[in-house]
């Protein structure tokens, strides 16, 4: 049941993808001061944005499982932020190159949105240390509930902190979509609805991949004629109770 | 409510008076880490922001030591156990750990502050020190809310010395930014400029959506 849509939301994320960097290499105009390196920015803007979005849609979860008690929610609020986790290092990376290319350094302190992203960077990776340092699972999940909701709200807070702190500013080709020419705008989109799609689809994936895993061990639990729960090693994912389908579950 | 804040007050510090854990050990390690910065910047004064910076620093370092062993004594002596035994509200836990953590923050500094003012800082410390009490006021209570909230969250996991410190630090970067900004011109040589106005506000408006935060977050710490 959780693999349905998959396969559509796979292939939408293929031609999002192919449509986007056919746009980034053969229609967007050449940038006039950094030419061709600019390009990046259609990869590393939209990363950024979909992982900033994903950590706090990740507290938005944790809400939820906070007040429903549900382990589906606090699975979901895991995997939004794991998966932002991955993207949040790829954005690192290319802001890196992209700072090295244009202002030949790899870490510029005075760029504000940069420096802010390591900052949040930080704190959301002792996200899954401290999972890993609870045993108990439904503790764990309470616990990590709890870091995620005020991870979640600290990411704007400290953007706001950090902005004031930077007096000055660079030149930014990234202070919002309206001083770009129409065709970099539009190009922009597209990359950011085919990352959008691409996170999606990656915490589909993943989400699927922990739900079967979680299937497959009870009916192998059922058919070796084990009983009662069965014994969880330690681990930073959260616990799944997942029963084995009732069809199959009969003919076994 | 206000009552059983009053008494979870009055256990912590008596505790700490008896046993005098925390404040004298965040003393000291504040003073010595003044000397460590003196050697390692190879430097007899400094002002601005170096001295605003050594200062902020060394204060946040020396609350960690606070924040780490604020909770141990009740999750290792049954504490939270004896509190949730009592028909009172949990929320008046969190007051009374913030209250806690603040008077330790307030009590260390009357030893740190004026050790600073001694040993490194170039510009004497009595023109700044009304508008400084104001700067690290706010920023005590946002150490505190931030602090109590993140010794909360580590106190019981397996690697709670470490998970405290790492939790909290990303976390306090914004206190860290307000504080510092605001006390460099304070502790300037020369000209003494008026008190930045919006890294007050940063700070007041931090510590309050925090506080909020810790209010709404804090009764799931204290389930089971």
């Amino acid at each position: 049941m959780y693999g349905k849509g998959l396969r559509a939301l796979s292939i939408s994320t293929v031609v999002a993808m192919a449509a986007a960097l056919g746009l980034v290499f053969f229609y967007a105009p050449l940038e006039a001061e950094q030419g061709f390196l600019q390009k990046i920015f259609y990869l590393h803007v939209p990363m950024a944005i979909v992982a900033l979005c994903g950590f706090v849609i990740g507290g938005l979860l944790a809400i939820q499982h906070l007040r429903t008690r549900d382990a589906r929610w606090d699975m979901r609020s895991y995997v939004a932020i794991h998966m932002s986790l991955i993207f949040a290092v790829a954005t690192l990376i290319t802001g890196s190159i992209w700072a090295k290319g244009s202002w030949g350094h790899w870490w510029v302190w005075n760029e504000p949105t940069l420096v802010s992203f390591l900052i949040v960077f930080l704190l959301y990776a002792t996200y899954q240390p401290l999972r890993f340092a609870i045993e108990d699972p439904e503790r764990q999940s309470r616990y990590a509930s709890v870091f995620a909701v005020t991870a979640g709200a600290f990411v704007p807070m400290n953007f706001i902190a950090v902005r004031l702190s930077t007096a000055y500013l660079h030149p930014r080709v990234l202070g919002g979509t309206s001083n770009l020419p129409g065709s970099m705008a539009f190009t922009f989109m597209v990359s950011l609805v085919a990352m959008v799609l691409l996170y999606a689809t990656l915490c589909k994936y993943e989400l699927t991949a922990k739900h079967t895993r979680a299937q497959v061990r009870a009916l192998r639990r059922r058919l070796s004629g084990e009983t009662g729960t069965a014994r969880r090693g330690r681990s930073a994912a959260p616990a799944l109770t997942a029963s084995a389908p009732s069809a199959v579950g009969s003919e076994v | 409510m206000r009552r059983t804040v009053g008494a979870l007050l009055r256990k912590e510090l008596l505790v700490e008076l008896r046993t005098l854990e925390s404040v004298p050990g965040m003393s000291l390690f504040a003073v010595t880490t003044f000397v460590v910065f003196h050697f390692a910047l190879n430097r007899n004064s400094v002002d601005g922001d170096l001295a605003a910076g050594i200062l902020w620093v060394t204060l946040l370092f020396a609350a960690i030591l606070g924040i780490n062993r604020l909770f141990v004594a009740d999750a290792d002596q049954g504490g939270f156990d004896g509190f949730l035994l009592a028909p009172v509200d949990r929320s008046a836990m969190l007051i009374a750990k913030v209250a806690t953590l603040l008077a330790y923050l307030l009590a260390f500094e009357i030893v740190a502050v004026p050790a600073f003012g001694l040993l490194l800082l170039g510009p004497s410390l009595g023109k700044a020190m009304p508008q400084l009490l104001g700067v690290l006021a706010l920023g005590d209570l946002g150490v505190a809310v931030i602090g109590t909230l993140v010794a909360a969250l580590a106190v019981r996991t397996r690697a709670r010395d470490l998970l405290g410190p790492l939790l909290a630090l990303p976390l306090l970067v914004p206190i860290v930014i307000g504080g510092a900004r605001a006390s460099s011109p304070l502790l300037a040589l020369g000209h003494h400029t008026a008190l930045p106005g919006r890294w007050l506000v940063t700070l007041g408006l931090y510590d309050l959506v925090f506080g909020l935060i810790a209010y709404a977050l804090f009764d799931f710490l204290l389930e089971d």
